[in-house]
């Protein structure tokens, strides 16, 4: 037992490298910081093209939400920060993982959103059209308020993926979180780092968890 | 042969020649005319499948005809330069499910199109939901959702909605249909008034007694055709065709 307090929550290990953890806090903060607002303008621009009438556009975009929403995350990362550079795109670590989870998201998030549209009941829309209301001021006033309401928890409970999915980029050596404590766990040869990682990101993520529920309850 | 060009100076408000409209294989407007003058009351009846619905929602466009013609107030609404958004502001509508908007309040269900389509300033739009709120009888409501009125009364707000706009014509699309027994009276006397104020309104409706007292011309439809039409007093006192007698005596019954 007192190994594995040792090994796991070394105290004396952690007031050691939280500063340097906070770094990695930090890039995390800043990754999320782009990552979730862009996912969700742009899930909705993504919703647009799969519920388009126009079938030269919805089919294109299906086949490349489900595609992209069964690749694995990782890979895509991969691909985009080794394989760009052969078709002489050089792109900063920090930039391919914008650019894949983008895509990640933004077909997670547009799911989300079609489902909520499709929730919103035809009246509506023919209601807002009746009184003379454009197509994009009846999605911006009538449906899409709706929707949001409607998948709130599913936004929300995406958005805590996606900040978990943030540690992926450790793989390509972007300094987040995870990537700063598992350089700390190789340092101090101690575990703890990891587990105040884990720490940071259950303080960050459980209140957003704890909303869904009740968000789910009122539903 | 429908005629495709509008006259001049129609004495129609609302002149719908030769509508056809299919969905799928079935064809629901089989060429029906619906001739509406300035400040009349038409009442549309016939059995559910009749087409009366189909036709009310071809007269704004929420569904596109096949073929024919729709002219309203001397404006070729099939055209392909009409401007329908413009066209709808014209052309009130109430459906026999409210579809008021959940998410905002009564005063914001009413402004919003003043707001965002005739481009009035809040003020002046909130001063226009007051009006029309006390019109139908719900001067307290403004602040009030959806949700947390009746039937009725949503029913009411709905007609408010549409009339905020100053519609040349209301269209109703079964509007007590979905309104327990009790709550009809409220929707049909605030009708009675705006009836009593010149408005011009078609109803697709199954309220008879209505139809009787108030309809300025009643139409009967039946499998996408227009069987027969005339004033009220025709129609249920005298009705010419077979299919209108089988009708009203089994609505009666």
């Amino acid at each position: 037992m007192e190994q594995f307090t040792q090994e796991f929550f070394n105290l004396d290990v952690m007031a050691k490298v939280a500063p340097f953890l906070l770094q990695g806090l930090l890039q995390t903060l800043l990754l999320c910081s782009f990552l979730i607002p862009i996912g969700l303008v742009s899930g909705i621009l993504v919703m647009l093209l799969t519920t388009s009438p126009y079938r030269l556009l919805r089919w294109p975009a299906i086949v490349a939400v489900d595609f992209f929403r069964a690749f694995p995350p990782l890979v895509l990362l991969v691909f985009v920060y080794a394989g760009l550079p052969f078709i002489g795109l050089r792109v900063p670590a920090l930039v391919a993982v914008a650019v894949a989870f983008l895509i990640n998201s933004a077909s997670y998030y547009g799911e989300i959103y079609r489902a909520g549209m499709v929730s919103v009941p035809k009246g509506q829309r023919e209601a807002a059209r009746s009184t003379g209301l454009s197509a994009t001021q009846t999605l911006l006033y009538v449906t899409l308020p709706q929707a949001i309401r409607n998948v709130l928890p599913d936004l929300l409970s995406n958005t805590v993926e996606l900040v978990k999915l943030t540690t992926l980029a450790s793989v390509i050596s972007v300094p987040e979180l995870l990537h700063s404590a598992n350089l700390a766990r190789s340092l101090t040869y101690n575990s703890s780092p990891l587990i105040l990682a884990a720490i940071i990101y259950l303080l960050l993520l459980l209140p957003v968890v704890r909303l869904i529920a009740r968000l789910e309850h009122r539903l | 042969m429908s005629s495709t060009a509008a006259a001049p100076v129609s004495r129609y408000l609302l002149e719908a020649r030769g509508v056809r409209k299919s969905f799928g294989p079935t064809e629901v407007l089989k060429g029906v005319d619906l001739l509406v003058e300035p400040g009349k009351l038409v009442f549309l009846i016939g059995p559910s499948g009749s087409g009366k619905s189909t036709l009310l929602r071809c007269c704004n466009r929420l569904e596109e005809p096949d073929s024919g013609s729709i002219i309203m107030d001397d404006v070729d609404l099939l055209s392909p330069r009409a401007d329908i958004n413009a066209a709808r502001r014209q052309i009130g509508m109430v459906f026999q499910s409210f579809n008021l908007y959940p998410h905002l309040t009564v005063q914001k269900n009413i402004t919003l199109a003043l707001r965002k389509v005739v481009g009035m300033s809040t003020a002046d739009a909130n001063a226009r939901a007051a009006e029309m709120l006390a019109l139908v009888g719900l001067p307290d409501k403004a602040a009030s959702y959806p949700a947390q009125l009746s039937g009725g009364q949503q029913q009411r707000i709905g007609i408010a909605r549409s009339l905020a706009l100053n519609p040349k014509i209301i269209l109703m699309d079964e509007p007590t249909s979905a309104l327990d027994p009790e709550l009809v009276g409220s929707v049909l006397a605030v009708v009675k008034d705006l009836r009593d104020r010149g408005i011009t309104m078609v109803i697709a409706s199954h309220e008879m007694n209505f139809a009787r007292e108030a309809a300025d011309k009643v139409v009967f439809l039946d499998g996408g055709l227009v069987i027969e039409e005339g004033c009220a007093e025709d129609i249920f006192l005298r009705p010419q065709e077979d299919r209108t007698r089988r009708f009203l005596a089994q609505i009666r019954h």
